[in-house]
């Protein structure tokens, strides 16, 4: 391996957006290639470490992968409910990027998705009586997002004033987040009309439009307008600059005069506002209520999704799909052939201990030939 | 100046360089490259910021393989692939910043490294400690945690380190610029003593004095080759200056008779012109590792340069940050032009035209991983032109980053290069391109040559001065008495937080503020 590669290669925290111009042609397109190969690698060794895992079930792993690809990206119910899955997952990785980027940790990102889907859905079916569906739908959202912000109040305040770790404080949070939107469901918006412990349910009429012909959400479009959005903030605006100024070097923030704390209160803001986002789409766009004891667990999966795609938003595009075509896929599967639907979440869990070889080996490369 | 009593003549090299070269994107850090260390000799190793000592150190401690040419060890040709390898070759490295983990203590970080399946040998190790430090007259803590001891402490441990492990060789890269001149001084007699044992000493300096004062044989690198060597037997014969002389010849080519003396001594400057800042009762309450401040008051005029003296560690980092707004828990008055701006922020400071230039340039100073384009503007982020509404104009920055990267004629294979990948003196040029370029009124620098080479000290002092020409007023934090009685019109000197008193720059001005260094210091 040359020194050449390796020192054009962005280290890991400060994932180089594309969008920043002027760079020489052929030391970018090789350092997009080498990412490419270091990102596209690590997946297929980990596809092949999960066979034979699969194996050891005793399920034939091109069976298995066939009928993941099949179910989740082939076939027409499949890759439909694959795109209306991808919508809240996109805008959790929205939040999950704001947040990263600026060095800030949150883990809570359920018990804030868990929240906001309680917040519009005991919201949303009340109001949709009271005013047209439409403005029920976007005050839901709003309250959804207000009461995730809150939510994140307590380790943003924390960690922006007394610089408390917030990855303690979040993960803590997020099971109190998870729990209290049980109690929500289970005590307060408990739907009077079912002995089912869920909220009321939003009419299916009242709901997010689908798009076209299709059962697929029309929260895709926005999940993919929010990720876009997001990463174009970070790169091309002086809000993301100073975001990502105190996450590179926080001290050299300070001295730049830029208020860390406030910063960090915002971006917890933005970061906990989208994951609610993302719960109450997930709610006023597919499910309708919430049941008790819900917690789907996206925030959690999607951060590896995250990491992968190096905190840009267009590879995060890309692999929040793949993560929906292995959940889809892998839902489908767990029925038919009896894999654990868990098997999925080992599968990324394989693809990010591989990664993390991959890049401790690249590091140590690059160490041996730096200065 | 020490003399050295004993020089063993040519003795067999421990290690041989030949012919060796080491190449980087765009530059050849190394070419062909012969070096000899001899037992019994300090080897110093002389050039200016990315003449190549810094890659040929990491070849040499196992941190960087060699493209071509040999490392011959002992006469045999050996392969230096790793530190531990290093180590095995008795190779032993003590870096600039110190590599001690601070919450450990002194004798637990002398016994990490073992083999992790035996036990730690304390009692051993004291034998072994005392045993070496009675020979060498060395004072170790041992039950001190590391983050107690002063960076000239830490450096003797790190030293104390390398002879445990049976070093031959032993590498101080920039040891001295940390360091106190006491400091130096011990330093220097130390390695002095380590010689004698038969050891082979390589030390990097910027500084021709120490080179001078502590070398037996002295090699320059220039733009990765070796340009000079002096033989011991010459460097015995020439006297002090002729051989500082003949070394700036070496580095620069050009011939002066000392590069940092400077011909005038800049006076004081008339004091009925009403000052430009003031500072009244300046307080800040003590950290746990820092000093605090108080009863700080002083005065600058237009065009006035004051110097801070004092050691380091005194309150003058402290100082800098409260004057900058920095420090939410600064108390007193500030006034700018007759404005008081205590109460305004850093940016609210900066939009006044106070500037502060920090001395940790790439710790606070720069993002190290964001382009050089990036840290001109880090202090502006959001301002027109360069930002429409809430826009990043690219074109806008990129031109101008390159008008500032060729005025201030920083050295950086792109605009977006990474700024933590160019070297300290081009780290420097940005900063103050940043910092002067447009609308200083008042400029505080911090230590603004630390760590740099000889050239970009000479040509940063030189901007110092044309600053204050242009009628701004300057404060100058320095640890460098020389820096300082070269450029200040007027000198205070700093102790433990307090300014312990003023000296107009004159003959008598070395004298008197070492006279309060000193009394303060004791």
């Amino acid at each position: 391996m040359s020194a050449q590669d390796i020192s054009t290669r962005p280290s890991t925290t400060e994932a180089a957006p594309e969008g920043e111009a002027g760079q020489p042609a052929t030391p970018a397109a090789r350092g997009v290639g080498k990412r490419l190969a270091m990102t596209v690698g690590p997946v297929l060794v980990a596809l092949a470490l999960a066979g034979l895992l699969l194996m050891a079930l005793g399920v034939n792993p091109l069976t298995y992968y066939t009928y993941v690809i099949e179910r989740g990206l082939l076939s027409p119910s499949g890759v439909q409910q694959t795109l209306t899955r991808m919508g809240p997952l996109l805008f959790l990785a929205a939040g999950l990027i704001v947040s990263f980027r600026a060095g800030i940790w949150n883990l809570g990102g359920d018990g804030q998705f868990l929240l906001g889907a309680v917040a519009a859905a005991a919201s949303a079916p009340l109001l949709a009586m009271i005013m047209p569906a439409g403005f029920a739908v976007a005050i839901a959202f709003v309250i959804a997002i207000v009461v995730a912000m809150l939510w994140s109040l307590v380790p943003a305040l924390l960690k922006g004033y007394q610089g408390v770790n917030e990855i303690i404080t979040t993960l803590m949070m997020t099971f109190l987040g998870a729990s209290l939107a049980n109690v929500l469901v289970k005590l307060i918006f408990l739907d009077p009309g079912t002995t089912v412990p869920q909220t009321r349910t939003l009419p299916v009429a009242d709901r997010l439009p689908r798009l076209f012909d299709t059962t697929i959400s029309s929260g895709l479009l926005f999940g993919l307008a929010a990720i876009i959005a997001v990463h174009l903030m970070m790169v091309k605006t002086s809000f993301g600059l100073k975001l990502r100024i105190v996450g590179a070097n926080p001290r050299a923030a300070i001295h730049a005069g830029l208020s860390v704390p406030k910063l960090t209160v915002a971006v917890f803001a933005l970061s906990a506002g989208l994951c609610g986002i993302a719960g109450a789409l997930d709610v006023l766009g597919v499910q309708g209520n919430v049941r008790a004891d819900w917690n789907p667990g996206y925030a959690l999966t999607v951060i590896p999704m995250v990491f992968l795609a190096r905190f840009n938003g267009y590879a995060s595009i890309a692999f929040v799909g793949l993560l929906s075509v292995l959940s889809i896929g892998g839902e489908s599967a767990a029925r038919r052939l009896g894999v654990p639907n868990d098997f999925t979440l080992l599968l990324v869990a394989i693809v990010l201990i591989v990664l993390a070889i991959a890049e401790y080996i690249d590091h140590r490369l690059s160490k041996a030939a730096k200065v | 100046m020490l003399s050295p009593a004993h020089h063993p003549g040519e003795a067999a090299p421990i290690i041989e360089l030949d012919g060796v070269t080491k190449r980087f994107p765009g530059i050849i850090a190394n070419d062909s490259v012969d070096l000899a260390l001899r037992p019994g000799e300090v080897h110093v190793l002389l050039g200016e910021n990315g003449a190549g000592k810094s890659t040929l150190i990491g070849m040499l401690s196992g941190l960087l393989q060699p493209d071509a040419g040999q490392i011959r060890i002992d006469g045999k040709v050996q392969s230096i692939g790793s530190p531990s390898q290093a180590l095995g070759h008795g190779i032993g490295t003590v870096f600039q910043h110190a590599m001690l983990v601070p919450t450990l203590t002194v004798a637990e970080n002398l016994l990490l490294g073992g083999p992790w399946w035996r036990r730690p040998n304390k009692e051993g190790l004291v034998e072994k400690v005392e045993t070496l430090a009675q020979q060498l007259g060395m004072r170790i803590k041992l039950d001190a945690l590391a983050a107690d001891l002063s960076l000239g402490e830490q450096q003797m441990v790190e030293i104390l380190r390398a002879l445990l492990r049976g070093s031959r060789v032993l590498i101080l890269d920039e040891s001295t610029s940390m360091l106190s001149p006491a400091g130096v001084e011990e330093l220097g007699a130390l390695m002095r003593r380590l010689v004698e044992r038969g050891m082979a000493l390589v030390f990097i300096t910027h500084k021709l004095r120490e080179a001078t004062a502590f070398g037996d044989r002295i090699s320059v690198l220039k733009l990765g080759r070796k340009v000079g060597e002096i033989e011991p037997g010459r460097f015995r014969e020439l006297d002090e200056d002729t051989l500082m002389a003949e070394i700036v010849e070496m580095m620069f080519g050009i011939r002066s008779d000392d590069p940092e003396s400077v011909a005038q001594v800049p006076g004081p400057v008339d004091d009925t012109i009403a000052p430009l800042f003031s500072v009244r009762d300046l307080a800040l309450p003590a950290g746990p590792n820092a000093p605090g401040l108080s009863e700080i008051s002083f005065d600058v005029r237009p065009g006035e340069i004051l110097g801070i003296a004092g050691i380091d560690g005194n309150g003058q980092k402290q100082l800098a940050e409260a004057l900058a707004g920095q420090r939410a828990d600064a108390e007193g008055s500030i006034t700018l032009d007759g404005a008081a701006i205590d109460g305004l922020t850093v940016g609210g400071r900066r939009a006044r035209g106070l500037r502060y230039l920090t001395d940790d340039r790439l710790g606070e100073g720069t993002v190290g991983s964001f382009p050089v384009a990036i840290n001109f503007f880090i202090k502006e982020v959001g301002a027109p032109p360069y930002w429409k509404g809430a826009f990043e104009r690219g074109a806008a920055i990129d031109q101008r980053a390159a008008e500032l990267i060729k005025d201030y004629d920083v050295r950086t294979p792109s605009r977006q290069t990474p700024i933590g990948q160019l070297s300290g003196g081009n780290v420097q040029k940005v900063v103050l391109a940043r910092e002067l370029a447009e609308g200083a009124r008042v400029v505080i620098y911090n230590k603004p040559t630390y760590g740099l080479d000889l050239n970009n000290t000479l040509s940063i002092r030189q901007r110092i001065r044309e600053v204050a020409a242009q009628g701004k007023a300057v404060i100058l934090i320095s640890t460098e008495l020389e820096e300082v009685l070269g450029l200040a019109n007027r000198i205070a000197v700093m102790a433990e937080g307090r300014i312990t008193g003023f000296v107009d720059n004159g003959p008598d001005a070395r004298m008197n503020v070492g006279r309060l260094m000193i009394g303060i210091s004791q």
